[in-house]
């Protein structure tokens, strides 16, 4: 058993995890993951961020006891899941659901006999198993599809049987492996928004895996952030947000925050300046810097009217984040003024060129 | 064609469904575990047991390049021990059965290792044991080309049933030989080939059917 009793709060735990893959016909060992340490509260929702190959799906295979640590504990629900093996194992597992990017339903069986496969596998009997899909049926609000197969559905009521499937044997852990992934934007908001309310409704903690940060920002709490096998960074979604320290976190969030210029604005720029060409300059809003109202606090304070070519502001954790592009008329002095009025409010700037 | 040819013709049909029945029958009882077992049983796979799957399928392999007529001849005194005779229909099933039990079992590993593996982990992860993922998922998702497959086994036990007929096995094989060629009936040889050919054609169509009823892939309305 455990040396020290884990915190009763605490539904999942990595405790130095390490995992490699040994080498196999002529390629090379792996070290998928290394020094993995991170515990997540009972009926939280986590966001797991990396791109392919950080990692992830070896956490995810870790959890859920497909795949066993090289060195280190996962424990889930205060029972360490890597010493288990064989039946004890099954039992464990029977905790832990699991959702993924392609559903993974079996095309042979209608929407309810999908729900009904892990019940089965449990051993239920067939008037309980009947009574449960029905109530899962319900809760995904998908019952008019009970009878229908995955073929004949679309992408978003087949992860809502996904989500009955997973959730078919009252887990405490629900791992969503980039389940929103192959779905239209419309489709996730309303995958996460049933996952929220089973979180909500049932307390059921939730790791959510993913490579879009937006899928994270819009459920979870915290974050970790996964590069190259090692945890680059975590903590709670607005302070990553606010203060990423990692590139990688960086890229991740460029890509939500929309900090990059519009085609039809790079296209356009050009690194000499001409007489008459506004200078272009991109500032990134961060927190409670005032950033919202940056182009009307430079008209009044600098009397300079810049002109605003580009921007994405978005509320997280009551922080503002995004970024404007800002193109500055007229001379140097003027382009001078605004930078180190925005250097003095600590500001984070780029000069991006000119543009006529 | 008299009525006493007739009567020869159907009796040989009989006796050559009755052969491919019992064969087609036991070579799914012995093929299609074995078929399981080579398709699960690689390194990293469900029953992963490396060593038993080269071996078998060496064993598989070695039953498969035999050609049939060989076969035959070679288990004689095989066919002698389990059949009592090497003569006659009942004789015949034994290599029948050893001819298609290694066949059907690659066309089985080949259906299964349609299956998309990860199934096969969604249920691992949800505590299935091996056994369960065989029955739950593999079977039930490979079924559209199990149905093919044993399909095509009947299809080929027609074939070599006919060719039993040579070494006295019975059947339409049989009939055909004696009387088609060694009395000269062209008549008899062409009705022999005919009767073959709508059987082959029959369970062919019903083969097909059953396949497409069972793939829930396609849409059903």
């Amino acid at each position: 058993m455990a040396p020290e009793a884990p915190a009763p709060d605490t539904m999942l735990r990595f405790e130095a995890v390490s995992k490699t893959y040994p080498a196999y016909r002529g390629k090379p060992s792996v070290l998928a993951l290394q020094d993995i340490d991170f515990a997540i509260p009972r009926g939280s929702i986590t966001g797991v961020i990396g791109r392919s190959g950080a990692g992830k799906s070896s956490l995810v295979r870790l959890i859920n006891g497909l795949e066993k640590p090289a060195a280190g504990r996962v424990v889930v629900d205060g029972r360490d899941i890597s010493a288990l093996a064989g039946r004890e194992l099954r039992l464990a597992q029977r905790s832990i659901g699991m959702i993924f990017q392609h559903f993974n339903l079996l095309s042979s069986r209608s929407a309810a006999g999908n729900i009904a496969l892990p019940l089965e596998i449990a051993g239920w009997s067939k008037s309980d198993i009947a009574a449960r899909v029905s109530e899962l049926l319900d809760l995904v609000d998908i019952a008019d599809k009970r009878h229908r197969y995955p073929s004949e559905l679309s992408g978003g009521q087949k992860q809502r049987i996904g989500i009955a499937r997973a959730l078919a044997t009252r887990p405490s852990v629900l791992l969503s492996d980039e389940a929103t992934s192959a779905l239209d934007p419309q489709t996730t908001r309303s995958i996460l928004d049933l996952l929220a309310d089973i979180n909500r409704e049932l307390g059921v903690t939730i790791v959510l895996i993913t490579h879009e940060m937006s899928v994270a920002r819009q459920l979870a709490k915290e974050v970790i952030v996964l590069d190259a096998g090692h945890i680059v960074e975590s903590g709670n979604v607005a302070d990553i947000f606010t203060h990423p320290r990692h590139s990688i976190t960086q890229t991740f969030l460029a890509e939500v925050l929309g900090d990059t210029v519009p085609v039809s604005l790079s296209s356009r720029l050009q690194q000499q300046a001409k007489p008459c060409d506004h200078a272009v300059i991109r500032v990134l809003i961060r927190g409670t810097d005032g950033g919202d109202r940056l182009v009307a606090r430079l008209a009044r304070e600098l009397a300079i009217d810049v002109a605003l070519l580009s921007a994405r502001i978005d509320e997280i954790g009551g922080q503002h984040i995004g970024s404007l592009t800002l193109g500055v008329p007229g001379d140097d002095a003027g382009l001078t003024r605004v930078l180190s009025y925005l250097s003095h409010h600590r500001f984070s700037v780029e000069r991006l060129g000119y543009v006529a | 064609m008299s009525r006493d040819l007739i009567n020869l013709i159907v009796e040989a049909t009989a006796e050559s469904l009755f052969m491919v029945a019992v064969a087609a029958s036991l070579g799914t009882l012995f093929g299609l575990p074995i078929g399981i077992f080579l398709a699960t049983s690689r390194k990293g796979e469900l029953f992963a047991a490396p060593a038993a799957n080269s071996i078998l399928g060496v064993i598989v392999n070695a039953t498969r390049s035999t050609p049939f007529i060989i076969l035959v001849v070679a288990i004689i005194p095989f066919t002698r021990l389990v059949a009592g005779t090497s003569i006659g229909s009942g004789a015949a099933i034994v290599p029948l059965t050893i001819a298609a039990t290694p066949f059907i079992a690659r066309l089985v590993e080949g259906a299964i290792r349609e299956v998309d593996s990860g199934l096969i982990e969604t249920a691992s992860s949800f505590g299935a044991s091996p056994l369960q993922v065989v029955f739950k998922v593999l079977i039930p998702e490979a079924l559209p080309g199990l149905v093919l497959a044993l399909t095509l086994a009947v299809v080929s036990l027609l074939g070599y049933s006919a060719m039993v007929g040579a070494v006295g096995g019975g059947g339409l094989g049989d009939l055909g030989i004696r009387y088609g060629y060694q009395r000269f009936m062209p008549d008899m040889m062409l009705a022999v080939v005919i009767v073959l050919i709508a059987l082959v054609q029959s369970v062919q169509t019903l083969g097909d059917y059953l396949a497409r009823r069972v793939n829930r892939r396609l849409r059903h309305r």
